[in-house]
């Protein structure tokens, strides 16, 4: 078994106000990873860390380390640009571009301008159809994204991450804004997405985390309480604050 | 009746009774508006003739024409446009988007911008006459006008433009920037097409607005009565409000008629520009929601 990523003593700040406080964790490749925990432990501010999306907001410091391919990626050195091609991340609301779908998928790889033009439009199919997105928007993909349903927005989003190539897929809640039809086509989506690529994702639903992910990080006031395979930590939880969690004990 | 009848029944009273009294206060001012522009047009439309529209102004009203001051106004305004957009949005961009916005410099920069869009644009004359029209000695000229009024409607652009770029959901932002696309890449993909809109309106009612300026233009020397059009940067020039104001300033009544006739050219040509900047707005809207 790989790992992908090597967290360790982590701690984040934002302002005076420490977010995360010494995690360590190890993401395994080709595995989905589940976060889970009460609202405001830190389970956003974690994945932040790992593609520096932390940079953006004022005020905010991290130290620790989090090895990737034999960097650290919290170093002031590390190109932040091209480390977010390699790890990509969706986001609890589908936010598509006020483009057409086809220029949503393309948007970063233009911009990157690292692939051929000629390839644009099998790097279009592939993406969406990788998103499983491709049979119901293959004859409008000219429309604005905007015209597309939320849970279709939000595989726009997945398909548009993926054109990009990268190596992790990091998803900050993707279904909650979902409904259930919705959320069972990521769900299977994810499945697939694995056997390419490393899954990083923030749930708030016990049942999706056992469903779909195979190890789980449990997340307490910005301590990571618990880290195991996901059978293990739904069937026999080794903290007792991990057993209130899970079986709804906690708020 | 209850007591809770009672109090909805005064909040009822007070409701319609200041509805009546908003509308009142609208009806006062479009009716002076109203009685403006009828008493303009009832003047002026008589007079508002091809034959005015291009001929050279002349001492004799009923000869007199209004092309140098249409064609000034006009490319005053085109090259006003020129300096001040890209002047303004520029500074927009890096005021949101790069400056720190902690720093005291950034809090004093945005105070004076705003202090600034409230001076009165005849100290916008002032400063162009004595920097770049005797400092750098480029005289009463067409380039001169058109700078000095791209300082006057330079708060405006900025303030516009800024709101504008705020005005673009940081989740949109973050999705690029999550993308690995860089921040200039982020800007020119994004964040302008987005805030483009509102960077237009801002600006084309900024131009209106310098298009109706007489005052700095007085200062900078432009006159009103010019019989030759405006052929490089450093022409002499007329402007629309500067031959109105000419031909206001004569006792004759035939004078009074065509500056009327001047007056709606004005008005039409704002009218114009204001629509264009509505239909702009409408169209990159729709195309966006
Ligand atoms: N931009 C910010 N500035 C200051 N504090 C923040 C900021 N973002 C989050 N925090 C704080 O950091 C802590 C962790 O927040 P975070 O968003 O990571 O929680 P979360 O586990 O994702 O919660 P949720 O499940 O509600 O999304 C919270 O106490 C929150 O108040
Ligand atoms: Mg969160």
């Amino acid at each position: 078994m790989t790992i992908k990523i090597k967290v360790e003593n982590l701690n984040f700040y934002y302002g005076s106000f420490q977010a995360l406080q010494n995690i360590n964790i190890d993401i395994h490749e080709n595995r989905i990873t589940a976060l889970i925990g009460p609202s405001g432990c830190g389970k956003s501010t974690f994945i932040k860390t790992i593609d520096r999306m932390y940079d953006l907001i004022e005020d905010t410091k991290a130290d620790g380390t989090i090895a990737f391919e034999g960097i650290n990626i919290l170093d002031e050195s590390t190109d932040v640009v091209e480390l977010r091609k390699r790890i990509g991340m969706v986001f609890q609301k589908p936010n598509p571009f006020p483009k057409s779908i086809s220029e949503n998928v393309l948007y970063a790889v233009k911009r990157h301008g690292d692939q051929d033009k000629k390839d644009f439009p099998s790097i279009i199919e592939n993406s969406l159809r990788k998103a499983s997105l491709w049979d119901e928007v293959k004859h409008k993909l000219n429309q604005s994204a905007f015209s597309l349903s939320g849970g279709q927005q939000q595989r726009l989003c997945i398909a548009r991450t993926l054109a990009t190539k990268p190596d992790i897929i990091l998803m900050d809640e993707p279904t909650s804004a979902l409904d259930p039809i919705a959320t069972s086509k990521i769900e299977e989506l994810l499945q697939e997405l694995k056997k390419e690529y490393t899954v990083i994702i923030v749930t708030h639903s016990m049942q999706q985390a056992a469903r779909i992910s195979d190890y789980t990080a449990f997340f307490l006031n910005g301590e990571l309480i618990e880290f195991g395979e996901t059978k293990e930590m739904f069937t026999a939880p080794r903290d007792k604050r991990t057993e209130d969690y899970i079986t709804g004990r906690y708020g | 009746m209850t007591r809770y009848q009672k109090k909805l029944r005064m909040r009822h009273f007070y409701n319609q009774a200041f509805k009546v009294l908003l509308f009142l206060v609208i009806v006062v001012s479009l009716l002076v508006l109203v009685t403006l522009l009828f008493d303009i047009f009832r003047k002026g439309y008589q007079t508002l003739t091809w034959n005015f529209l291009t001929s050279m102004p002349s001492g004799r009203a009923a000869r007199a024409g209004i092309l140098p001051s249409l064609v000034g106004s006009l490319v005053l305004i085109a090259l006003t446009a020129l300096i001040s957009i890209p002047l303004g949005v520029g500074t927009a961009i890096y005021l949101e988007l790069y400056a720190n916005r902690r720093s005291r410099f950034f809090k004093l920069l945005q105070l004076n911008i705003a202090n600034l869009a409230g001076v009165p644009s005849i100290v916008y004359g002032i400063l162009g006459l004595a920097i770049f029209s005797q400092m750098l000695k480029l005289g009463p000229s067409l380039i001169v006008g058109s700078i000095t009024l791209s300082l006057l409607i330079l708060p405006v652009i900025i303030v516009s433009s800024s709101e504008a770029i705020k005005a673009v959901p940081s989740s949109i932002i973050d999705g690029s920037y999550a993308l690995g696309v860089t921040r200039w890449k982020t800007i020119t993909g994004v964040i302008l097409p987005m805030a483009l809109p509102g960077i237009l309106t801002g600006s084309i009612l900024a131009l209106s607005r310098a298009m109706g300026e007489a005052a700095p233009l007085i200062m900078v020397g432009a006159v009103g009565f010019v019989t030759f059009l405006p052929d490089n940067l450093l022409s002499r020039y007329s402007a629309l409000p500067l031959i109105v104001f000419n031909w206001t300033s004569r006792p004759q009544e035939a004078f009074a008629q065509i500056a009327a006739s001047g007056i709606m050219v004005m008005m039409i040509i704002l009218l114009i520009t204001n629509l264009t900047a509505i239909i702009i707005r409408n169209k990159t809207q729709s195309r966006i929601d």
